[in-house]
């Protein structure tokens, strides 16, 4: 089955836990694992940190958060019309960054690529930058067949 | 945010918030490093009993506050942790940087 959502919000730090719930409520209808709820939001919340503090450089801005499901593959997709970046690869290194004043450990990419299956960034300076996130959700089937499943859901 | 500190002979014990992220990080490094600054902190100990998400940039105030810390020769340590912040930890390898005591073994973590 097919499912989207789309929800765009003040660039502003307080918005950061909503984004990471919205985005794990919409994909509570794949029965995700407690894990894999956790693994979502945490790669959310990055991108969409990330659009605040660099994309807007935390002015005044709209993100926009968008997902879609289509079987159990979720597709979250996190968009600013922000500064933008230069060199995308440059940014994704890790410990990579351009604020290190404000306490930035340069892990955000990396978090991103550890917690979902597959991740891509577009970005244009001037422009925005946009990030796909891509997980598929539901291995819980193998992992109670190893009887080390989750069985508080 | 609901962060305490607790302070006693030298040392402190901060209880961080629900969610770390970029959202409490300030008020958190501001607060912190003013406490450690005013009572000569030599002991610091995150406890994370109440934590239950937290993503990079609560790690880049964790290192912050650490480095800080070691240039006075202080320790650091972290406590509490449940599955995801132990992960959390992993995946960014804080574990190395900060001493991470758990109740089950009472030794470090991995």
């Amino acid at each position: 089955m097919k499912n989207e959502m789309r929800v765009e919000f003040d660039a502003k730090s307080v918005n950061e836990g909503f984004a990471r719930v919205a985005a794990a409520a919409f994909l509570t209808q794949l029965d995700p694992t407690l894990d894999e709820i956790a693994d979502v939001k945490t790669a959310v919340s990055e991108a969409v940190t990330n659009a605040i503090i660099h994309g807007y450089e935390s002015s005044e801005g709209k993100v926009t958060l968008s997902c879609s499901l289509d079987d159990q593959t979720a597709v979250l997709v996190i968009e600013d019309k922000g500064v933008g970046m230069e060199d995308v690869k440059k940014a994704m290194e890790p410990f990579y960054t351009t604020k290190p004043q404000l306490e930035r450990s340069g892990m955000g990419f990396a978090f991103m690529e550890a917690f979902m299956d597959e991740i891509k960034v577009e970005s244009k300076p001037g422009v925005g930058t946009k990030v796909t996130l891509i997980k598929k959700i539901g291995q819980r089937e193998e992992e109670n067949q190893d009887g080390c499943g989750d069985s508080s859901h | 945010m609901d962060c305490k500190y607790q302070l006693k002979d030298g040392c402190m014990r901060i209880s961080m918030p629900k969610e770390v992220d970029h959202h409490c990080a300030e008020q958190l490094r501001k607060e912190a490093d003013l406490l450690i600054g005013a009572y000569h902190i030599r002991k610091l100990v995150f406890d994370f009993s109440e934590t239950e998400f937290m993503d990079s940039s609560g790690i880049g105030v964790l290192i912050g506050r650490c480095k800080n810390m070691g240039y006075s020769g202080g320790e650091v340590s972290a406590e509490h942790l449940n599955e995801r912040i132990k992960k959390i930890f992993i995946v960014s390898g804080l574990h190395k940087m900060i001493q991470v005591t758990s109740e089950q073994t009472g030794g470090k973590l991995v």
